[in-house]
């Protein structure tokens, strides 16, 4: 039984649509990726799910549960945490504050504290008094993750973490994702790097305009099969 | 003249515009919201304790104690019901509402107390001194500035060191991202609301003890207030206590140069300031 499912799900701002019918289904201790270009709707997607966008109540599912129309703190309280795209960090909270306001709105006891964030990203501990905009990108992307799980999330959508990072550096952030996994929380990843969202995913979700154009485990999708439904043709020019 | 006693006066009274202040610099400091019934609403609240001390026959300062929870409700009510669906992007709605308010206000107590002046009687304490050298404060002046102090430390410890405190600054940084950690913007607002109308009882108990309030009097505290605020910058609360103390400074200075004068100084402070320091001394916030 899928932990977080979307029927139907549909999204828009204003007069401008930007989901038409998503399904996706998350099971317990998966973790999916989300790839797609730019305008797919993979972010309105994160959004709707975390409750910053309503929806049609029934059209998302957790735990059996309609939460579509629910607002984000009542999403969380529920265990769903995000990692906005962007970070979002609060410039006026120093690095520990923006990690213990993930903590604000769900206290639960659990694999995350203080300490083993700061055992998962060490740099954040010698910085920790520092105000949140003193820091890199790389470091920011880490306490925007830290924030994410103080709340022991059943659940993390990650929108984006890459954007704007190094290579290198977003190997550093993602070789965090394994022990977060072993904690059992299921992870959704959105992504525009193909290559790094099938390393790390179970299963992937293609999206594009507003639609799911495939969906697959992540080691049967053959690269002919990402790019079709990624471009939406089979007459590509590499960018 | 004593130049000490004058300075000294004028501090002591910056104390009380630090009072008529502080709750408008928070509710600002944390909502972007301008409150023009700010004025009133400490009148408001002088009449209540005014009503409390008179019917139950108690102390002003025990009045001023059952009313902080009173005005407490009320501003968290104003907040939470009224002041939140004006707040957007759009920065006129809540100053004309809050606008509107005021005259609300102001018509209200014209009905229920009439026009006529009031204070609340303080017995001896209102003219008791103490001798400090060569200078004598008055017990209820030096009351207003400690307790003018003691409630910008307790905010600011609220804000820096508390878990509401942090959610009031993330809250002020991003309502949307707070929303994600599970804030709720609307009653974190309302609860600040809640905190500026404990201040203003505080801020109301002194003015109604050290002077003559009717219905009208709260524009005038407005203006105080709003220049406090101006002068120490926006959302710094230890810059609105030294925008007080400009301002009681400048009033008593220009006073006793001639008394026609001491208004107009703390204008013309206060316009001095803005000429040459157009953000104030200390401001914080970056918008």
């Amino acid at each position: 039984m899928a932990l977080i499912e979307t029927r139907g799900l549909t999204a828009a701002y204003g007069d401008f649509q930007a989901l038409f019918g998503v399904d996706i289904a998350v099971g317990t201790g998966e973790t999916i990726a989300i790839i797609g270009a730019n305008g797919a709707g993979k972010t309105t997607l994160m959004r709707s799910i975390s409750g910053v966008i309503a929806n049609e109540p029934a059209s998302i599912l957790y735990r059996n549960e309609p939460i579509g129309g629910l607002p984000a703190p009542d999403i969380l309280a529920r265990g769903i945490a995000m990692v906005p795209e962007g970070r979002k960090l609060f410039p006026s909270l120093s690095v520990e504050e923006n990690l213990l306001i993930g903590r604000y709105g769900r206290t639960v006891d659990g694999p995350w504290t203080l300490d083993s964030i700061f055992g998962l990203f060490p740099i954040l501990k010698e910085r920790r008094s520092n105000p949140s905009t003193a820091l890199s990108g790389g470091q920011q992307q880490m306490v925007a993750i830290g924030r994410a799980l103080m709340s022991n999330p059943d659940v993390l959508l990650c929108d984006e973490i890459s954007l704007g990072l190094a290579p290198v550096v977003v190997r550093d952030i993602y070789a965090a994702f394994p022990r977060i996994r072993e904690t059992g929380a299921s992870i959704v990843i959105v992504e525009q790097d193909i290559a790094q969202a099938l390393k790390v995913a179970d299963r992937v979700y293609c999206m594009m305009e507003g639609r799911v154009t495939l969906s697959g485990r992540a080691d049967d999708l053959s690269r002919d099969d990402i790019h079709k439904a990624y471009f939406g043709t089979d007459h590509h020019e590499l960018a | 003249m004593n130049w000490l006693d004058t300075i000294l006066q004028g501090v002591l009274l910056g104390g009380l515009y630090a009072l008529f202040a502080a709750g408008l610099s928070l509710v600002f400091g944390i909502m972007r919201l301008v409150n023009l019934a700010h004025g009133d609403l400490i009148v408001l609240a002088a009449f209540l304790i005014l009503v409390l001390a008179t019917t139950l026959g108690i102390n002003p300062f025990v009045a001023a104690v059952i009313a902080m929870p009173l005005m407490f409700a009320i501003g968290w009510a104003l907040q939470y019901f009224l002041l939140n669906r004006t707040l957007g992007k759009d920065i006129l709605p809540p100053l004309l509402v809050t606008f509107g308010l005021s005259i609300v206000i102001q018509n209200g107590l014209l009905e229920s107390f009439s026009a006529d002046s009031r204070r609340v009687f303080a017995g001896r304490l209102e003219s008791a001194s103490v001798n400090l050298g060569p200078v004598t404060a008055g017990i209820m002046p030096l009351m207003t500035f400690f307790s003018a102090v003691a409630v910008i430390v307790c905010l600011n410890q609220l804000i820096y060191r508390t878990s509401v405190g942090r959610a009031f600054r993330a809250t002020s940084d991003d309502p949307v991202t707070a929303g994600l950690m599970g804030i709720r913007p609307q009653r974190i607002f309302a609860m600040a609301t809640g905190l500026a109308m404990v201040v203003v009882t505080i801020a109301a108990l002194y003015l109604g003890t050290r002077a003559n309030f009717d219905p009208t009097s709260g524009p005038s505290r407005l203006i105080y207030a709003f220049e406090a605020v101006i002068i120490g910058g926006l959302g710094s609360l230890w810059g609105t206590l030294a925008g007080g103390i400009i301002l009681g400074v400048a009033q008593t200075v220009g006073a006793a140069m001639n008394p026609e004068w001491q208004i107009l100084a703390g204008h013309l402070a206060f316009l001095a300031v803005l000429l040459f320091k157009p953000r104030g001394l200390f401001p914080r916030a970056v918008d």
